[in-house]
């Protein structure tokens, strides 16, 4: 079975079966690909969301379009940890291929809530099975025969639904919202959701433990995945340019920035205040961000990997002759095509030196859907305000799977379009030199094309230039401006998002990650602490260059645990970069890497491990 | 005492053409490409292009440093090596009401830069492309480019075993809408081609001859000056009415295919193969094919389409330039979040 360590079917916490448990498991819906489930574990996931429950969904897909399995899991928990479970307790099994291995995967005293013809129970006998004859209440409901494999997914959420005690009320509202305005559309398909609520009601009565309850912990949440978040950011980011190549699972960055342009950047008279290109392929999609940037435009792209490697020369080019951009990097498992729908941190090393030469880049690394919108938009104020390429580190995880958000905030400053000279400037001064550090902090200023002054004109050259923009081969003139490009990553550290720090000030024992890392990491500490009694600092890092908040915390602890999803250690060996030397010892690493998100217990148990506990 | 220089000549918009000049060549003397910076300063001047208002676009090679060459007093971006054609496309989109000057090479466009060559021309986007085009790399010392033909001979004896490619006949079927080629060493042809090329809207491709006198001058090039002097083929006679021009050329009717151009100016083409009409796709692909077996050169304008919708008409931008829009207008206000947040809720 694909899902790997899936099949451990260790239950975390196990109880007896015949406690309740409430608003604390996993459902895992097991399909085919192509399938359109993913709208019904959308009502779902947004029907235990409407009950007050905190929850999280993964969508674990294959890299084709149709007929390969598909696991969809649905997190519910009091304690709103979102992160991955390895064992899922709820099981909804539709996919005749994988049924067997699903049914073997669960935990004794888990459920199996499946299509009566897959006949699960020759398979377990610890299991509480639940069969229902979807297909065949489908048929009744459903006379239209192309409509069938669309309306059986609702009929299986209307039976978990009942069987998991989910409010019949809160589906249809959440139904509703989701059909908007297609009435008809709604009618079909809450039809379904009612008919495998019924059926269960009739015929299925409850012997598991396991129960969704009212609860009041989303009251003012919201459900977003990371990409849509970061195409959010980036609409209130002012973009005005957008190039892209398709790559999953970046696309839908793309995808949700189109979306929110098209509504909210049109003029009354009809026409379009931004330009979107799909390009031919991330050479030039990263040439066009360059091109609109060095004219003026706030322009990005999003890819992943094996763009980020296409766009190196580049982004070289736009380190070295200072163009902003925004790069949305989207990772996934490499190297090379790798899995190309499972989740990975690889990149990091890769884009923090993206080309040749002497090279390095800002590199936003948000940690949750909110940070996705909020790094958005920092990226582009960054990029201007330090004139070069700015790198927004996200991953599939947090790309594209949906999380619980606190609303996003509007952002409280205005736009910083960084320093640009107008031709009454050019008057005022008389000239510039366009890589000349006049103000000390090693940022010159730049005009824009089009600027009416016969002074505004430089040229711009990837070549060696000195610092009024001139060609040069002079050794002093060539290390001027390559020292000036290290004053200002220096100063960038000021700059860019600090790390965000939970400590009590006690322990000796620090852990440093990043990104989608963090939703595992949380409830990893508190499993430390429950199961060993051992508190430890955390520091989320959220930018690089780092700041010096993070060279401090390795100053401060006895030994520092990286945790990252890679398996070269990449954040610790830019940290190592980056550290004194005496520091550089201090750091262990925990490292997750086998495209499967993140869950708490594989870093408690290598925390436990190398600690001797 | 004293006596005052004559008052230089201006153009219509009152400069002289010494404010359209540039930095000191650094190319080889004799090179083609001095020639064809100089004709461009000629047409700017002559058309009264502001220099300010003029984005000097080019990748990487011989022909991608002339821009230093011409023109100080426009913006221009020296980008890597067959990605101008991506660069440009991002600064038009960022500020479309621009001219826009690319100036490529055979190398940079035929054979690194093929792939965004070919986008660039299917996108019709308001600029000038000119391949200064000498079938050799010049700065790695001499090797063939693409588009050098077949059984063209190096200085070191190798010939040429592949048929160059010929990206006049490739703009035209992609979707540039002023394909022309020119020869460095024809001023006359030269200048009115770039006349009207400034006055197009759409994508204006040119191959221009121009011999390269260190490694592809000598006796068994095709694209040394004496082998364009003795087969250069011109298919039409070029002349260029501007809009302010106040000329009336008057030829015998059936002569001339007269082309309107989009500011009012008139291109005239005077038919010197009969019947070609360089508004005919087909046709002029079919033409330059044909010539392509004959060994000849084929010159001056092979395609002229001045209706199509250029990039920007298909974007449906607004007239101002993208990258100098207020925040007002890019920034949707905090109603607009917060409408989204409840809808996600």
């Amino acid at each position: 079975m694909a899902t790997g360590d899936l099949a451990l079917g260790q239950l975390e916490g196990a109880t007896s079966v015949r406690e309740r448990v409430i608003n604390d498991f996993s459902i895992n819906v097991a399909t085919v690909n192509g399938s359109g489930s993913q709208s019904a574990n959308s009502v779902l996931l947004k029907s235990i969301f409407g009950m007050g429950v905190p929850v999280s969904g993964k969508n674990l897909f294959p890299s084709n379009i149709a007929g390969l399995p598909t696991w969809y899991t649905i997190r519910a928990s009091k304690d709103g940890y979102v992160a991955r479970k390895r064992a899922s307790e709820v099981l909804v099994a539709l996919n005749a291929d994988t049924a067997r291995e699903d049914a073997l995967a669960l935990p004794s005293g888990g459920v199996a809530i499946y299509e009566e013809k897959l006949d699960l129970k020759q398979y377990r006998e610890d299991v509480v099975f639940y069969p229902v004859p979807l297909d065949k209440i489908t048929a009744e409901i459903c006379p239209e025969a192309k409509l069938r494999k669309l309306v059986r997914n609702m009929v299986y959420v209307g039976a978990v639904a009942q069987l998991l005690r989910i409010d019949l009320s809160v589906v249809e509202s959440g139904l509703r919202k989701q059909f908007a305005k297609k009435v008809k559309v709604f009618e079909l398909n809450f039809g379904a959701v009612k008919a495998g609520f019924d059926y269960a009601a009739e015929n299925l009565p409850k012997q598991d433990q396991y129960f969704i309850e009212r609860a009041d912990q989303t009251k003012g949440k919201i459900i977003i995945d990371g990409n849509a978040a970061a195409g959010m950011g980036a609409v209130f980011a002012g973009v005005t340019v957008v190039a892209w190549y398709p790559i999953t699972p970046s696309t839908s960055v793309v995808e949700a920035t189109t979306d929110l342009l098209k509504k909210f950047r049109v003029t009354p008279e009809g026409k379009a205040t931004f330009a979107v290109v799909q390009a031919e392929d991330e050479l030039a999609a990263i040439g066009m961000v360059l091109g609109a940037g060095w004219a003026g435009a706030r322009s990005m792209t999003a890819t992943s990997g094996p763009g980020i490697s296409l766009m190196a020369e580049f982004a070289g080019l736009g380190y070295y002759a200072e163009i902003p951009g925004v790069i949305f990097d989207v990772q996934r498992t490499g190297p090379s095509t790798g899995m190309p729908t499972r989740t990975s941190q690889a990149d990091l090393l890769s884009v923090a030196f993206l080309s040749h030469g002497d090279t390095k880049h800002v590199v936003l690394l948000p940690g949750s859907v909110k940070e996705c919108f909020e790094l958005a938009y920092a990226a582009f104020d960054l990029a201007e305000r330090l004139q070069t390429p700015v790198f927004v580190l996200s991953d599939l995880d947090l790309g594209m799977n949906n999380w619980m958000s606190e609303v996003f905030e509007y952002p409280t400053t205005p736009l910083d379009r960084g320093k640009v000279l107008t031709a009454e400037d050019l008057d005022r001064l008389g000239g510039f030199a366009r890589y000349r550090d006049v103000d000390g902090d090693a940022i010159g200023w730049r005009t824009l094309p089009g600027t009416r002054h016969p002074k505004a004109a430089y040229f711009t050259r990837g070549s060696g230039h000195n610092d009024a923009a001139g060609y040069t081969e002079k050794p002093d003139e060539y290390i001027e401006v390559m020292e000036r490009l290290s004053r200002k990553f220096e100063n960038a550290r000021k700059l860019v998002p600090g790390p965000v720090t939970v400590k009590d000030g006690t322990s000796k024992i620090g852990v440093l990650a990043y990104g989608s890392t963090d939703f595992a990491m949380r409830e990893s500490l508190d499993q430390i602490k429950k199961e060993y009694g051992r508190s430890v600092d955390y520091m989320r890092i959220r930018a690089y260059p780092f700041a010096h908040e993070i060279h401090d915390f390795v100053a401060t602890h006895e030994r520092v645990y990286v945790v990252e999803q890679d398996r070269d250690a990449q954040l610790a060996s830019l940290l190592k970069l980056d550290l004194p030397a005496d520091q550089v010892v201090k750091l262990r690493s925990i490292l997750h890497y086998n495209g499967l998100p993140l869950d708490a217990r594989t870093i408690t148990e290598e925390f436990a491990t190398k600690e001797g506990l | 005492m004293a006596t005052t220089a004559p008052a230089p000549k201006l153009n219509h918009i009152g400069l002289p053409v010494l404010e359209y000049r540039g930095g000191k060549t650094t190319l080889c003397a004799g090179c083609g490409h001095n020639a064809i910076s100089e004709r461009i300063i000629d047409a700017m001047y002559q058309m009264g292009v502001e220099p300010e208002r003029v984005m000097k676009m080019s990748g990487i090679g011989c022909s991608s440093k002339s821009p230093a060459y011409f023109m100080a007093r426009a913006h221009a971006f020296n980008s890597v090596h067959g990605r101008m054609p991506s660069v440009s496309t991002g600064a038009i989109l960022a500020n479309h009401t621009m001219t826009t000057l690319g100036i490529s090479g055979d190398g940079d466009s035929a054979s690194i830069g093929m792939g965004q060559f070919v986008h660039m021309m299917r996108r019709n986007l308001p600029m000038i492309y000119i391949i200064e085009d000498n079938g050799v790399y010049g700065l790695t010392k001499g090797q063939f480019s693409a588009t050098a033909d077949l059984g063209s001979k190096l200085k070191t004896g190798v010939v040429n075993d592949l048929a160059g490619i010929d990206t006049c006949a490739l703009a035209i079927q992609l979707g540039a809408t002023f394909v022309g080629r020119s020869f460095s060493g024809d001023k006359k042809q030269l200048l009115q081609m770039l006349k009207a090329a400034i006055a197009h809207k759409g994508t204006v491709m040119l191959d221009v001859i121009s011999p390269c006198v260190t490694f592809n001058d000598h006796e068994g090039s095709t694209k040394s000056y004496k082998f364009m002097q003795d087969n250069d083929e011109p298919i039409n006679e070029v002349d260029f009415v501007a809009s302010f021009d106040d000329i009336e050329v008057d030829y015998g009717s059936g002569e001339v295919y007269e082309v309107e151009m989009h500011d009012g100016s008139n291109l005239r083409l005077r038919k010197l193969q009969e019947g070609y009409d360089p508004t005919d796709k087909a046709n002029a692909v079919r033409t330059l094919m044909e010539s392509q077996q004959n060994d000849e050169i084929l010159t001056g304008v092979f395609y002229i389409d001045t209706q199509k919708p250029t990039f920007i008409d298909l974007l449906n931008l607004v007239d101002e330039p993208l990258g100098q829009l207020p925040e007002s207008v890019t920034r949707p206000a905090k109603a607009t979040l917060d409408g989204l947040m409840a809808s996600l809720q």
